[in-house]
């Protein structure tokens, strides 16, 4: 049975984790991502799960790193400032080839910044999230129902392939209420954990769940393994929408609620006689390589809209291998492009013909 | 009508909306009205980002002059008291969501109580968190407790935002009937996907393009 609920953002990742068998959240507030802590803390009480209010987001990611070591799933949730102060725990997680999901919906900074919605974590999610060798799988959605099936995406990802989901939203996804459609009962999809610390029972051997390794072949060794794995994921895993493309000339390239204003701005440049198009990450990384440099060769040029001083371009550019011209259309700070401004710079790579 | 009408409930259940548009009916109708944004829990929407609207409508809006700017602290404006007070005019007051937004109602609660007032709970069984409404009475008892007021009527606000049809606010009638029998508080208004769907008089017109009875 499906239901029809209206829900924001934050609450429709909360109530997806659940129906992903999540019975394990620990976070702390910070605006504008609180609604999926104060879901959670009326939720989980009344589903045997555990809600902790943790006394820093460093405490309350170790927390993760504890429970996913026993083999259950669980989730925590931050802001941007939030998810730095994570990002050492981002790195263990990783070091131990725990699986787990992790929520930023960003807000602008640098430091305490605003908290009005960005995407200036882009590198943050996708290049840099702790010290050391790792990725984390980071999905990006653009709609309320999206921030809800991404979740339970993100959750079987991280079992699938042992490491951290991130789902990268906004204050915008976060915070816009739109109606969501939930699976009541959806059958929830489990991976082998024979690795979990779950207690041996004297029935096998010890299960160790940890991230030191002292000696430097072995630690070699796990690094070149784990990259086998993401090779994997670059292979498999990568999903994102092409809208308009067949005959376009101009690509945009966006995510969340960028892709959403571009969106609206393509469909009136359409109508002005511009051939435009635009593909749409939905996973950042793995980034979708393969048809970026497919439009390249089609294509005239590329419009890279973000909302950051330009930090996906660097990836547009080694995806294309710098093939076609690209230019940048952003709003920072919290401020964010109108569909008129993202019009009016495809006006502009049109050669200021419409 | 009452002077001073307040509008609680869960957070995203509408308040806002409907605040604002309860405000502009009572203008409408020739009434002098000011209107209170006591939400100082959710920085994201409120109040105070129609006040170029309701500045329109010749609507006085009292809220936090620290809201929307850099230093948002939750302050509460001094206007307040004397707004409660004053009976020279109609009072619409917007109340945070869930019973943390209401908190900041309870110290006004004994000053309130010594006027003509409604205090209306906005209720939507589309809303995950109030979808029974056993549900939303426990979140009404909460609000209750925090705010130190009890309600004395319910707002059928359920919805599911642009994508409403006219059935699905027909399939809401037992739930708010339902919440009414549990609390007995009666239906005082009610959403709606057209105004000629309502046989009432008694019409808003509210920000979402829904009409309430």
């Amino acid at each position: 049975m499906t239901e029809k609920v209206l829900m924001k953002g934050n609450e429709a990742i909360a109530e997806a984790a659940i129906k992903a068998g999540c019975r394990h959240y620990f976070g702390y507030p910070i605006t504008p991502q609180t609604e999926i802590a104060a879901y959670m803390a009326k939720r989980m009480p009344k589903i045997d799960g555990v809600f902790l209010q943790a006394e820093s987001e460093i405490a309350a990611i170790n927390m993760v790193y504890g429970v996913s070591a026993t083999g259950k799933r669980v989730m925590t949730s931050s802001s941007s400032p939030g998810i730095a102060l994570k990002s050492e725990g981002l790195s263990y997680l990783a070091g131990a080839d725990l699986p787990a999901l992790v929520v930023n919906v960003q807000r602008g900074g640098p430091g305490l910044g605003g908290i009005q919605p960005s995407q200036s974590d882009y590198f943050q999610a996708t290049k840099a999230g702790g010290h050391g060798d790792f990725k984390m799988i980071v999905l990006a959605p653009s709609s309320v129902q999206e921030m809800a099936d991404l979740t339970i995406k993100g959750f079987d990802l991280a079992d699938k392939y042992r490491m951290t989901s991130m789902i990268l939203a906004d204050g915008t996804m976060g915070q816009m209420m739109e109606p969501v459609e939930i699976k009541e009962n959806a059958e929830i999809n489990t991976y082998d954990k024979s690795w979990a610390v779950t207690g041996t029972e004297c029935k096998r051997q010890h299960n160790i769940v940890n991230s030191l390794y002292l000696k430097p072949e072995l630690l070699e060794k796990v690094n070149v393994e784990r990259y086998e794995r993401y090779k994997q994921i670059e292979e498999n895993e990568v999903m994102y929408e092409e809208f308009m493309m067949d005959d376009a000339e101009i690509c945009v390239v966006a995510f969340g609620i960028a892709a959403r204003i571009s969106q609206n701005a393509i469909v009136e440049a359409r109508k002005q006689g511009i051939k435009v198009g635009m593909i749409r990450p939905i996973t950042l990384w793995p980034f979708p390589k393969k048809p970026l440099l497919a439009a390249a060769d089609k294509v005239k040029r590329f419009i890279s809209v973000e909302l950051s001083m330009g930090q996906m371009i660097d990836d547009i550019k080694l995806a294309t291998e710098c093939k076609k011209p690209i230019d940048l259309c952003t709003r920072v700070g919290g401020m964010i492009p109108s569909p008129e401004e993202v019009l009016a710079k495809i006006i502009e790579a049109n050669g200021g013909n419409n | 009508m009452k002077r001073i009408t307040l509008f609680a409930g869960h957070y995203g259940s509408g308040k806002t909306s409907i605040a604002v548009s309860y405000a502009k009916y009572l203008k409408k109708n020739g009434k002098d009205v000011k209107i209170i944004d006591l939400d100082i829990v959710n920085p994201y929407f409120r109040t105070k980002d129609s006040e170029a609207d309701l500045k329109e409508c010749g609507i006085e809006l009292i809220s936090s002059e620290y809201a929307n700017t850099n230093l948002d602290a939750p302050a509460l404006p001094k206007e307040i008291y004397s707004a409660i007070c004053n009976k020279d005019f109609y009072l619409v007051i917007d109340v945070g969501g869930d019973d943390r937004g209401a908190v900041a109602l309870g110290r006004y609660a004994p000053d309130i109580s010594n006027e003509d007032y409604e205090m209306l709970f906005v209720a939507n069984c589309y809303r995950p968190l109030t979808k029974t409404a056993e549900d939303a009475f426990e979140i009404m008892k909460e609000i209750e407790i925090a705010s130190k007021l009890p309600f004395t009527a319910i707002v059928n606000n359920s919805n599911i935002g642009d994508a409403t049809a006219t059935q699905d606010i027909i399939n809401s009638v037992e739930y708010i009937k339902d919440l009414s029998k549990i609390s007995g508080l009666p239906i005082k208004m009610t959403t709606s996907v057209k105004e000629t769907d309502v046989e009432n008089n008694f019409i808003i017109e509210l920000q979402s393009k829904y009409y309430a009875v």
